[in-house]
């Protein structure tokens, strides 16, 4: 495509040329009033003043008769810049006035007309415009008084001679205008559409420009410059995933493999050969565990599961999960307790429960105090679902050793477990999860000091409007405790 | 594994040969008849001509796909327990697959245990009576409508989650049940949880029903799950 071409096909270039049809129309309809206007001005001036004339006349003819008239006629018509006069007979005559010659049968019509003609005195030869005016006088006779028009053609003269000026200068700015944003804006489109070029050949963390202006380009580049930012993060993410799994899923698969060889290279008995396989299942099942629980996380963040959505309360769930965990932790040592006030959510119910399950389950295995002789208060974990303003947090809050506070951001990311709990079994993705699904909500996991202990807590948005409709409980009827 | 207190016929609707073959041997091993189709459509003309008490179809198949035969099956009329299998284990894919008339569904890798224990368990529900409102396991009783449950002459005080995880163990009485079906039909979750969490129930509950008895009902089957059964069989 050549530059002009690729300049008239710019969408600033093509609005340029209708607002200047639209600008040249408007210039033009402006003057043609104006000039439309000018011209009945005068035309009435002109037929007052000829009006005036002509019943001035008439009452001279009146009181002095063809004689007086004449005369008067004579006299007016040698005056400078005079108007036209002519008193024809009735046969045709000219008997007086300044007029030469007529456009034939005007004298014929009475009444207004306009005319071309010449005046006795005029030496060139060219022709004249008058509007004039014919009356009758008594006895067949005709009177004829007339201006000339020049100074209306004059006027017109100039008005349309303004008109063509003024489009020109129109349509000139207009199209200089045009192509001047035009090719602004395509240059800005054009640095954009090469720098959107280099991303995709893969350099993911170029930008676009952002010009100062923030007009409707920048706020295009600024959205698609957060777009890329996501891209690059989840890319990221995808790349760190698959180093994780890469190194998370192959040290348990040569494990796996190792026993095997072992098994296979010794001569054992039945027995030996049963443990083996026992342990091979074993893992296998682990790693089936981790591979699902991946899926599960790469599935919450993708977004993918957000079709299965149903209003409910969040409290069901603490109190769902209490009951399954509550004898589990019981057999740790450990109590676990349950607070909760109706908190409406719109959410995936079974994602939502595993989460809480994994903080639960992080809590009884983590969240064991120190030392030997502790109180039963600091066995205890809380489950706790409240409403705060419009969110609803589903906490769980342990009395353990806690995580650091330079730990925590990192202890989310999937894999990752901490010093003091690699000896215990597990796979590092459980706070991975119930981030993802937090995250899936439009929610967030946080964690944070218990003084001392965890508080691990679901941030998630509560369902809107659906507080009021909680109902009050009611006073006289005792409420069932579960 | 014990050989099957009665005899199944079943058909695996499955293209990948080695596992239809792992399966079929498996299922005869406790004393099944297993036939076998490879694809959609020879497994839809199997499922329709033979009588078979399950069905296991792989969600995935030539031909046509494993949802569209049962789909296909159900509007003839065909009422014949299904289960389905796939690869695809997650939430929103179990659904689809109970909603297109799959009785079952069982995410890979599985167990042939939990997979032995989830047909044996679809194929009674078709053959047995109506829901009754009285379990009975030896000298064990369980009353669905008045929630009571006893054991010879002791009555039992049950919480009510203990009630309904006796109540599914009783009315699958002398099948396997795993921790898996135990969690899906008694809590109505279908997650993994990490940890031990239902032997911890069925730990408590074995101490009510069990405990001071000479005669244990509430049985570990050893890589499978529970069962429970008048000892002397």
């Amino acid at each position: 495509m050549t530059a002009f071409g690729k300049l008239v096909r710019t969408t600033a270039f093509r609005l340029t040329l209708v607002y200047l049809l639209l600008f040249a129309m408007f210039a033009a309809s402006l003057l043609a009033y104006f000039a439309w206007n000018t011209r009945r001005l005068i035309t009435e001036e002109i037929t007052q003043t000829v009006n005036a004339e002509t019943s001035e006349i008439n009452e001279i003819y009146d009181r002095g008769g063809m004689v007086r008239l004449v005369r008067t006629i004579e006299y007016r018509a040698l005056r400078p810049g005079a108007n036209l006069y002519l008193v024809t007979t009735p046969t045709g005559q000219a008997i007086a006035g300044n007029v030469g010659s007529l456009a034939p049968g005007v004298m014929a019509t009475r009444g207004w007309s306009e005319t071309a003609y010449r005046r006795i005195e005029d030496s060139d030869d060219r022709d004249h415009r008058a509007l004039v005016r014919v009356t009758e006088l008594e006895n067949g006779f005709r009177l004829l008084i007339g201006r000339d028009l020049a100074e209306r053609r004059r006027l017109f003269g100039i008005v349309a001679k303004a008109a063509q000026f003024s489009v020109l200068i129109v349509v000139v700015l207009g199209l200089g205008g045009g192509i001047f944003v035009a090719r602004r804006v395509l240059r800005r489109i054009d640095a954009m559409t090469g720098t959107a070029q280099r991303i995709m050949t893969g350099d993911l963390s170029e930008r676009l420009p952002v010009g100062r202006s923030g007009d409707e380009i920048d706020r295009l580049a600024e959205n698609l410059n957060a777009m890329l930012e996501r891209i690059e993060a989840l890319m990221a993410g995808l790349k760190e995933v698959s180093d994780n799994i890469a190194h998370d899923l192959k040290t348990p698969l040569t494990r796996l493999r190792n026993r095997a060889e072992e098994a296979l290279a010794k001569s054992g008995c039945e027995a030996d050969y049963r443990a083996a396989l026992e342990r091979t299942i074993e893992e296998s099942d682990g790693l089936i565990r981790t591979f699902n629980a991946l899926l599960m996380i790469a599935r919450a963040e993708s977004g993918q599961a957000r079709g299965n959505m149903d209003d409910f309360d969040a409290a069901e769930v603490a109190e769902g999960i209490h009951e399954l965990y509550e004898p589990l932790a019981e057999d740790d040592g450990m109590t676990l307790k349950v607070k909760c006030e109706p908190t409406p959510v719109h959410a995936n119910r079974e994602l939502i429960s595993q989460a809480l399950a994994n903080l639960v389950e992080n809590a009884i295995k983590y969240g064991k105090p120190a030392g030997t002789v502790v109180s039963m208060d600091a066995r205890q974990i809380t489950i706790e679902a409240r409403r705060d303003g419009d969110q609803v947090l589903l906490s769980v809050t342990d009395r353990g050793p806690g995580i650091p506070e330079a730990d925590r951001k990192h202890v989310i990311e999937r894999f990752v477990r901490l010093e003091a709990s690699r000896t215990l079994p597990g796979s590092g993705l459980g706070l991975s999860l119930a981030s993802a699904v937090a995250t899936l909500h439009g929610g967030e996991l946080r964690l944070g000091d218990a003084h001392p202990g965890l508080v691990a807590t679901l941030v998630l948005p509560a369902r809107a409007g659906a507080g009021d409709r909680v109902a009050p409980p009611i006073p006289d009827v005792p409420q069932k405790v579960a | 594994m014990t050989a099957a207190e009665r005899t199944m016929r079943l058909l695996i609707i499955e293209d990948d040969r080695e596992s239809a073959d792992y399966l079929a041997k498996a299922f005869r091993e406790v004393g099944h008849i297993a036939d076998h189709a490879a694809d959609g459509e020879e497994g839809l003309a199997m499922a329709e001509s033979g009588e078979y008490d399950v069905l296991v179809v792989d969600r995935m198949l030539p031909k046509r796909d494993g949802l569209s035969l049962i789909g296909a099956l159900r509007d003839k009329g065909n009422t014949t327990p299904v289960l389905i299998l796939s690869a695809l284990g997650q939430v929103d894919d179990r659904i689809k697959g109970l909603r297109a008339g799959g009785d079952d569904y069982l995410p890979k890798p599985y167990s042939f245990a939990e997979l032995l224990a989830r047909v044996e368990v679809l194929s009674r529900r078709r053959g047995g009576p109506a829901e009754e409102t009285l379990y009975r396991v030896g000298d064990l009783e369980l009353d669905r409508l008045s929630h009571r449950v006893a054991r010879g002459k002791d009555e039992l005080t049950l919480q009510p989650r203990e009630f309904r995880l006796l109540e599914y163990l009783m009315k699958h009485a002398g099948q396997v049940v795993t921790r898996t079906m135990l969690l899906e039909n008694v809590w109505d979750y279908h997650f993994d949880p990490q940890t031990n969490v239902i032997d911890v129930h069925i730990s408590r509950l074995r101490s009510k029903i069990d405990k001071g008895f000479e005669r244990p009902l509430l049985h570990t089957i050893r890589g499978a799950g529970y069962m429970i059964r008048d000892g002397i069989r």
